[in-house]
């Protein structure tokens, strides 16, 4: 009897994080393949660790609030390098640059949060499509400001940034100045690893205000609202205003991520860097064993490290196992949407299970006060 | 948009109002925009029958594709951003008919008949799937794209097909990205009856395929299956109260939506000249999307004249503002134009108050 109960219970753990079991598995057969030693593996999951998890942890507050999966955490990476393309311009390197970057950044987060959470009020029910098309609208505007306003009516005087016809910046900004000064203040060296420990400081630093920010009276309305907003607006709250502030928060933190991820690569790749950046994001969650409406800080470094994993393996897994590196390049890029997919689904039917079943058990008190 | 709602003394005005408000009035400024751009073409030194030509023929390569929003956008699925899946099927076809050896005009029917069996069978999974999210559609199915995609990327380097002309020259296997139609279905239907007027030309036989189809999705949509299925997207409850069978009838959207897309994109490469394989799938799915809606189309209303202005309204303006704006300010803003009306068209639409079906 209770060897049947435990056996449930590892069912029961196995069924409700499939996405994490499954990626275990493709790793745990990936990597002796791969032929990786399992110091540059660390040495690569650690950098990344360090390079992703600002940005993925901005996801989470808009998940606290019911908004879902917020796609349009793009639109603070965009803010973001708006800020570095400009401190590069005024050739202000290192930490002070940085610094500097993120607060140019946040008016422009907040400005394009604002808008983001009005659409997404307007279109309720279809946070996520409108996020993801959002995504697209405001990527035609940054284009449209950093290809053809800057340099024309936004000063642009450098000429290693600016296009030679005289406006608009070129492909790729080089952050050589400020590459990894980040990660390389107070980095200790372990056995041929680097290990950022300032970077690490700030990511903890920011789980500690998600933390805190749970307890407060903000974060509890949120919470709120995202288990039902009726019930919320009828308790006093202000149902539209805090949802705007939970996208404005994530953009602005998408923002500061975008900055953390882009001096640890050491080059900016204007027009590019931002398109995938949501979707990898995004994935990493849920490949932790996150869903669209619950979300943790543990899942956002189970989530970052396995994909990741997967990530460095599976070109070279590909290579030995097909003979060709384009099917694990494409292999990884499948296994990201598929990820997204299959979480979308399990979470859409679990909603209608629900709200199945609450209409059923409705209908049975009914039917039990009818006697 | 409250200054459309007051009413003045003057009748005209109201009346101009009224036609705004019916209209909308985004769809009013992109037709303004394209007028204006069509006035300025000669200009700035381009043949406006040259330009008119471009455009029609531009029109006739993404009406089928934009045609197979309907059926989904009918019975209450929302915009089919899963247009991809379809679109595979037709790559499927297409690239069978030429591994076959079929060749000339017959190898687009041979493509057509190839695709259809993927359409049907990758289309009823697809139905399936949707019929199990309800209300939650256009993200799975943006998803559904994608991963469907990114598989087939595998796929095609990975299936046995053997054609020289299609697969890669120093390894014997593997598709290549782009494969010619030259000797195959290139031009199958524009060729036909084409019309040449100085600098006009008309591909007659393309838009006379679409009109079939678009004929025949009419004709559907007036039938009692047909009927049904708009009862299902307009209010399911009383639809369900009807007697009607609500997930066969979605289902049998989606397959359609489906096949539609797959036929779409033959059409397309026959216009366009080429099969892309890989990653050029990818994108296609907001380009028709964005016409639609540009067409006046709901997320959850749609007709066949919708897609006849809207794709005209889109194509006009992809193919137009590179001429005119680059010889105007010498700057090529089109792509950064074309991004931002489309994308704004479609978060416009998801704006719209509509009811969403549970």
């Amino acid at each position: 009897m209770k060897e049947k109960s435990f056996a449930s219970k590892i069912w029961n753990l196995f069924r409700n994080n499939s996405v994490p079991f499954m990626f275990i598995i493709i790793c745990a057969v990936c990597i002796p393949i791969s032929g990786f030693s399992l110091n540059y593996l660390l040495a690569e999951i650690i950098t990344r660790i360090a390079r992703n998890s600002f940005l993925i942890l901005s996801l989470l507050i808009p998940i606290m609030a019911g908004m879902g999966l917020n796609f349009g955490m793009t639109l603070g990476a965009m803010a973001g390098e708006i800020g570095l393309i400009l401190v590069s311009d005024w050739q202000i390197w290192g930490i002070p640059g940085m610094v500097l970057a993120m607060i140019i950044s946040i008016p422009i987060s907040v400005l394009l949060g604002v808008i983001c959470g009005k659409i997404m009020n307007l279109a309720r029910g279809r946070e996520m499509i409108t996020g993801y098309i959002m995504n697209y609208f405001i990527n035609g505007i940054y284009q449209l400001i950093v290809l053809y306003a800057m340099g024309a009516i936004i000063p642009i005087v450098h000429s290693s940034i600016i296009l030679p016809r005289g406006y608009g910046i070129r492909n790729t900004v080089s952050l050589l100045s400020m590459r990894q000064s980040l990660d390389n203040l107070l980095a200790i060296r372990f056995g041929g690893i680097k290990i950022p420990v300032m970077t690490f400081a700030v990511v903890a630093l920011l789980c500690l205000f998600i933390v805190w920010f749970r307890k407060t009276k903000l974060g509890q309305d949120m919470r709120a609202v995202g288990q039902d907003m009726e019930v919320a607006r009828a308790a006093g709250i202000d149902v539209e205003r805090t949802r705007i502030i939970s996208i404005v928060m994530s953009t602005v933190l998408a923002g500061f991520g975008m900055i953390i991820y882009l001096q640890n690569m050491g080059n900016l790749s204007t027009y590019t860097a931002h398109s995938q950046i949501g979707m990898f994001c995004i994935a990493a969650l849920l490949v932790g064993g996150a869903s669209v409406d619950r979300a943790s800080i543990g899942n956002v470094f189970l989530g970052v490290t396995l994909f990741h994993l997967m990530f460095i393996v599976a070109p070279s897994a590909g290579t030995v196992l097909m003979g060709d590196s384009m099917i694990g390049e494409y292999f990884r890029v499948f296994v990201s949407y598929a990820v997204i997919t299959f979480a979308l689904i399990m979470y859409e039917t679990k909603k209608r299970r629900t709200s199945s079943l609450a209409g059923r058990e409705l209908a049975l008190a009914q039917k039990e006060a009818d006697k | 948009m409250s200054e459309l709602t007051k009413s003045s003394g003057n009748p005209i005005v109201d009346k101009i109002r009224a036609f705004a408000r019916s209209f909308g009035l985004p769809r009013l400024i992109i037709a303004g925009f394209l007028l204006l751009l069509f006035i300025m073409a000669p200009f700035v030194g381009a043949n406006f029958f040259t330009q008119l030509s471009n455009t029609l023929n531009r029109f006739s390569w993404n009406a089928v594709l934009v045609l197979s929003m309907v059926p989904m956008i009918h019975s209450g699925c929302g915009l089919n951003f899963g247009l991809p899946l379809g679109i595979i099927a037709g790559l499927l076809g297409g690239t069978m008919a030429i591994e076959v050896g079929a060749t000339g005009f017959a190898s687009f029917w041979v493509a057509v008949l190839f695709a259809t069996p993927f359409a049907l069978v990758l289309g009823g999974l697809y139905g399936f799937l949707l019929n199990k999210i309800k209300g939650g559609e256009m993200m799975i199915a943006t998803y559904v794209g994608f991963s469907s995609v990114s598989l087939m990327c595998m796929m095609w380097l990975l299936l046995p097909y053997h054609s020289p002309n299609m697969v890669w020259g120093y390894a014997g296997k593997g598709l290549r990205t782009t494969i010619s139609l030259e000797g195959y279905y290139n031009g199958a239907l524009a060729n036909f009856l084409q019309i040449n007027i100085g600098h006009l030309s008309i591909p007659v036989g393309t838009l006379l395929f679409f009109a079939l189809l678009a004929f025949g999705i009419w004709a559907f949509l007036h039938t009692k299956t047909g009927t049904a299925m708009t009862a299902v997207g307009s209010n399911p409850n009383f639809a369900r109260a009807a007697g009607i069978n609500i997930d066969r009838t979605r289902l049998l959207s989606v397959i359609l939506s489906t096949w539609l897309g797959a036929v779409g994109i033959l059409v397309y490469e026959q216009g366009f000249g080429f099969i892309q394989l890989y990653m050029a799938p990818f994108n296609m799915a907001l380009p028709a999307v964005s016409a639609i809606l540009i067409g006046g189309a709901t997320v959850n209303k749609a007709t066949i004249t919708n897609v006849i202005i809207g794709t005209f309204l889109f194509q006009g303006i992809v193919t137009m503002t590179p001429t005119v704006m680059n010889s105007m300010i010498h700057m090529d803003m089109s792509e950064v134009i074309r991004v931002i009306a489309s994308n704004g068209m479609i978060i416009y639409a998801l704006t719209r108050k509509s009811e969403v079906s549970r």
